[in-house]
């Protein structure tokens, strides 16, 4: 099947007056004696933006991006230009800037051109078109009606609806051409409530490689909106957080950021590679309790984080990172596999054309464990349930990582108390799933929010947990 | 037809080519229906290099191009913004702005700025230096750079590299009012990040320097050095036991307290009434001894601009005097919807300016005694509503005035409100670099949260 990459070549190439052979030519002029790696990465994406305040959809953004990015690596260097224009002699004097970083030689020998079509994990639709102008108006304005009618101490309504129709062509350099059309739609409901003078904010949505029809159907945008409404009216009444060290439980889905920040990015292979990572080194150690094991998974249909295949042509898979609290492997793009001795794992992502691929999560999650949820409250004397974060990061080089809390109660003697307000959660990575005492056997997965931000590259991910019980983690309220 | 510049071309040539793409795009809108017209074009070029562990490790060749255009049917408003600017690509981009407006609602207070706030008067603020520097010039810059650090102390043991990056860029903002401005810009930087170990745990730390004029960077060797020696100061770091104290932020994390601030009376957040700071004109945030300016006009400055991103004219004014708040940071829209003014600050503030004190950092830690000085935030933690501040936060922990082991893993919480109010001295050692300029901060107490 090579159906997605004529589409592709109809979308990118075409109104370029290029064909695959003008590709082959570039690539030609790149490959030399002494490049290890090279790849012609075209993308080309429409995306839009509507949203809605004070009851009218007052603003809409259309966006139209293209361009192509040209790669070279020799050893551990990488050279690399972009252009916006795609007009082949624009093309050949990227690559002859870009093949300097060899040491100059013979042009090589390119193998012939071969089509490689992954199975695709999501449909290759234009979520742009899957409503009308008209429709997208008045489902935010319905949407906007009904989320005041939730609760009279709803003041102000903000809800936002994205959508992307991307397209990527990579030829990489054993002349191998790959293509990929990526959907992806998000919504979001932010509200803010009042009561007795006090006002707080909260927000809720999600999304994925859908269409539209993902949030018009089946109630899932009012999900959100209760979702949001639920959670502003939990904050009025929230009091000081505690501050100081204590048993945390998380609960399940979103709060596998924990995941993501605490070991994901100390495990990416870039890192590992220059032995930068709190991680570096130690494959084959123990570094969480026996009872977890996480993976980072790429394949998942419709998911917010998943590709068919990554912006190097590799195939998107599923990697144990740490099996029964045994660090099993890194995440990788095709480089740092490469000058480790290994094989990319489809980890190779770039936010666009006009940036490198590096090592990124997809979907990182934790797998369920065997506790019912109940249980793993009711073992804690004294700590805090933290339910919905806003946010995190991570130092990867001395391991320390935080993650801020937008929903969490006080646990007291097995039972779930005050809620109180959003505190920062500070821990330190190689130690934290060392702590994990209880896992849950209720595993879920973010709505399809999370944006993972990396040397200034952003990039859709997902996460998931089942709910958890670490032993030991530092909450930083304001109450001493 | 536009197209790209492949021609070597003067800096008044392309800024005079990308105003007649412009006015062509307003053209073009109005003929399919536009009141109004904004449209703003940018193009950049630039070189990046990084070199690690004494060798090249990336070249980057940047060329950015990019159109943004906003239209408004009566108060109906429609955007589109494109990286292509060939004649299609503008016709597709002019026709869904166009289409969105149709289909968006009235805003009775979206449109153009009001005519009298444009910027008329287009003073050269020094800001288009360009550097040549070839990739072998800007590569051994970096080696260099990376070296000093590398070789500071035995304790440096790994490095994620020096890098060079040069990029200059010019953009034109024209309006159908009449507006077709543009200027360019240029912008240099060096900065280096090393790791150190010792007993088994790494630390990483960075400096690096910034400027429109490559000769006011700071030296390869004072780059690296410093980013060394920020990195040693960190090794063994501890965590401490949860207590309230004093909390002094160094000048290069204090700039984002004033960020929180600016936040807090942004336009958008005030008429959305999203903000701990609501009503405030006039109020007293900071104590007495607190002056902080806008100074959009400073020759070289890396926020200057004589106008904002809608084309008002910025002049340099007081956003807090003697700790009393003298004006909100507005668009034109939401100064429509508080009923006020514009203050020229679409697009964001310009050399925010906060008023150094007597004491230098030295001093501070003195007047402070016994505390906590921090030196790296972490995680966001910051609700702009209600002013609930929570971070994660490394630095020192300082007995007597003097610096006593680094610490980390821990946070530090409390209410902006208060913390503004419990400012207790802002130092003279300011950090120049960014867009706001502060010396170091010193918050009277705080809660820290540790082991």
């Amino acid at each position: 099947m090579s159906d997605l990459i004529q589409q592709a070549e109809s979308i990118i190439l075409k109104p370029a007056g290029l064909v695959i052979s003008d590709i082959d030519a570039v690539m030609s002029r790149l490959v030399s004696t002494g490049i290890d790696q090279a790849d012609i990465y075209f993308q080309a994406s429409r995306s839009e933006s509507w949203v809605l305040e004070d009851g009218i959809v007052k603003d809409g953004n259309y966006n139209i991006e293209q361009g192509v990015g040209i790669r070279a690596v020799s050893g551990e260097k990488t050279g690399f230009a972009y252009s916006e224009e795609l007009a082949l002699p624009n093309l050949l004097e990227a690559a002859n800037s870009v093949r300097a970083i060899a040491q100059r030689g013979q042009a090589g020998t390119l193998k012939p051109t071969a089509k490689h079509q992954m199975p695709a994990l999501y449909a290759a639709m234009d979520p742009l078109a899957s409503l009308t102008r008209e429709q997208k108006v008045s489902f935010l304005k319905l949407i906007d009606q009904q989320t005041r009618q939730i609760d009279p101490r709803v003041e102000q309504v903000i809800i936002s609806l994205v959508g992307v129709h991307e397209v990527v062509l990579v030829m990489t350099e054993d002349g191998q051409v790959s293509s990929d059309i990526r959907p992806l739609v998000r919504m979001n409901v932010s509200v803010i409530v009042e009561e007795n003078g006090r006002r707080e904010q909260a927000s809720s949505g999600g999304g994925g490689r859908h269409g539209y029809e993902h949030f018009t159907n089946n109630d899932t945008a009012m999900t959100y909106a209760r979702e949001a409404v639920r959670l502003a009216l939990v904050n009025l009444t929230a009091i000081d957080a505690p501050a100081g060290n204590m048993t945390v439980v998380l609960g399940s889905g979103w709060p596998g950021i924990l995941l993501h920040e605490a070991i994901g990015h100390g495990l990416e292979g870039d890192f590992n590679r220059k032995g930068s990572s709190a991680f570096s080194g130690r494959i084959g150690e123990m570094v969480a309790s026996p009872l977890c094991t996480v993976v980072d998974d790429g394949t998942l249909e419709h998911r917010r984080g998943s590709l068919s295949v990554d912006d190097e042509g590799v195939q998107s898979q599923c990697t144990t990172l740490i099996e029964k609290g045994v660090l099993k492997g890194y995440m990788h793009d095709k480089m740092n596999a490469r000058l480790m001795g290994q094989a990319s794992t489809g980890n190779g992502r770039r936010e666009s054309y006009a940036h490198l691929p590096m090592p990124r999560m997809t979907n990182t999650y934790m797998r369920a464990g065997h506790s019912e949820p109940g249980d793993i409250i009711s073992s804690v004397k004294n700590g805090l349930y933290a339910v919905n974060f806003a946010g995190g990061q991570v130092d990867i080089t001395s391991g320390k990582f935080v993650f801020s809390a937008s929903e969490a109660y006080l646990i007291k003697d097995g039972k779930i108390g005050l809620p109180v307000k959003g505190a920062t959660l500070i821990g330190n990575g190689p130690d934290v799933l060392t702590k994990v005492s209880m896992v849950g056997n209720d595993l879920e997965f973010d709505s399809g929010v999370g944006t993972c931000g990396k040397e200034g590259q952003s990039v859709p991910v997902g996460v998931g947990q089942p709910t958890l019980k670490i032993d030991a983690l530092t909450v930083g309220g304001t109450h001493a | 037809m536009p197209n790209t510049l492949t021609v070597p071309e003067s800096n008044e040539d392309k800024i005079n080519r990308l105003k007649n793409i412009a006015s062509d795009i307003i053209t073009e809108a109005k003929k399919q229906g536009a009141d109004h017209v904004e449209a703003a074009i940018s193009v950049g070029q630039g070189l990046s290099v990084n070199a690690r562990l004494g060798e090249v490790e990336t070249i980057e060749h940047h060329r950015d191009q990019g159109i943004a255009i906003t239209v408004y049917k009566g108060h109906k408003k429609g955007a589109a913004s494109s990286t292509k600017l060939n004649q299609s690509a503008i016709e597709e981009m002019v026709s869904a702005a166009c289409a969105i407006a149709r289909y968006a609602e009235e805003d009775p207070f979206s449109g153009l700025p009001d005519k009298e706030l444009l910027a008329t008067d287009f003073p050269d603020l020094s800001l288009y230096h360009p550097w040549s520097l070839s990739a072998e010039e800007a590569i051994k810059m970096a080696i260099d750079c990376e070296n000093a650090a590398r070789f500071y102390d035995k304790k440096i043991s790994n490095s994620e590299g020096g890098s060079v990056q040069s990029f200059e860029g010019s953009r034109v903002l024209a309006t159908s009012d009449g507006f077709n401005h543009g200027y360019s810009s240029s912008r240099h930087s060096m900065s280096c990040s090393v790791i150190g170990e010792h007993k088994g745990s790494m630390q990483r730390d960075y400096w690096y320097t910034v400027a429109r004029r490559a000769a006011d960077l700071e030296s390869a060797i004072q780059v690296g050095e410093m980013a060394a020696k920020r990195t040693i100061k960190r090794l063994d770091a501890r965590s401490l036991s949860t207590r309230k104290c004093p909390v002094m932020f160094a000048a290069e994390v204090a700039g984002g307290l004033i960020g929180h601030f600016v936040a807090a009376i942004r336009g958008g957040n005030l008429y959305r009434k999203s903000s701990f700071l609501l009503d405030s004109l006039q109020q007293q945030v900071f104590p007495s001894f607190i002056h902080i300016h806008e100074q959009p006009l400073l020759p070289q400055a890396m926020g200057s601009a004589s106008y904002d991103a809608e084309g008002v004219a910025t002049s340099a004014r007081h956003i807090v005097a003697s700790g009393v708040v003298q004006g909100y940071v507005l668009s034109s829209y939401s100064a429509r919807k508080l009923g006020m003014k514009s203050t020229a600050n679409a697009g964001g503030v310009h050399n925010l300016t906060v008023e150094p004190g007597e004491l230098g950092f030295d001093q501070m830690l003195a007047q402070m005694g016994t505390g906590l000085l921090v030196t790296e935030l972490i995680g966001q933690g910051v609700n702009t509503l209600t002013g609930d501040y929570s971070r994660g936060a490394a630095g020192f922990w300082v007995e007597n005035g003097q610096i006593q082991y680094p610490v980390e893993e821990i946070t530090i919480a409390g209410n902006l409100k208060d913390m503004y109010q419990n400012i207790v001295s802002v130092g003279n050692d300011v950090d120049n670099r960014g867009n706001t300029r502060t010396g170091s901060i010193l918050i009277s107490e705080m809660t820290l949260a540790g082991s």
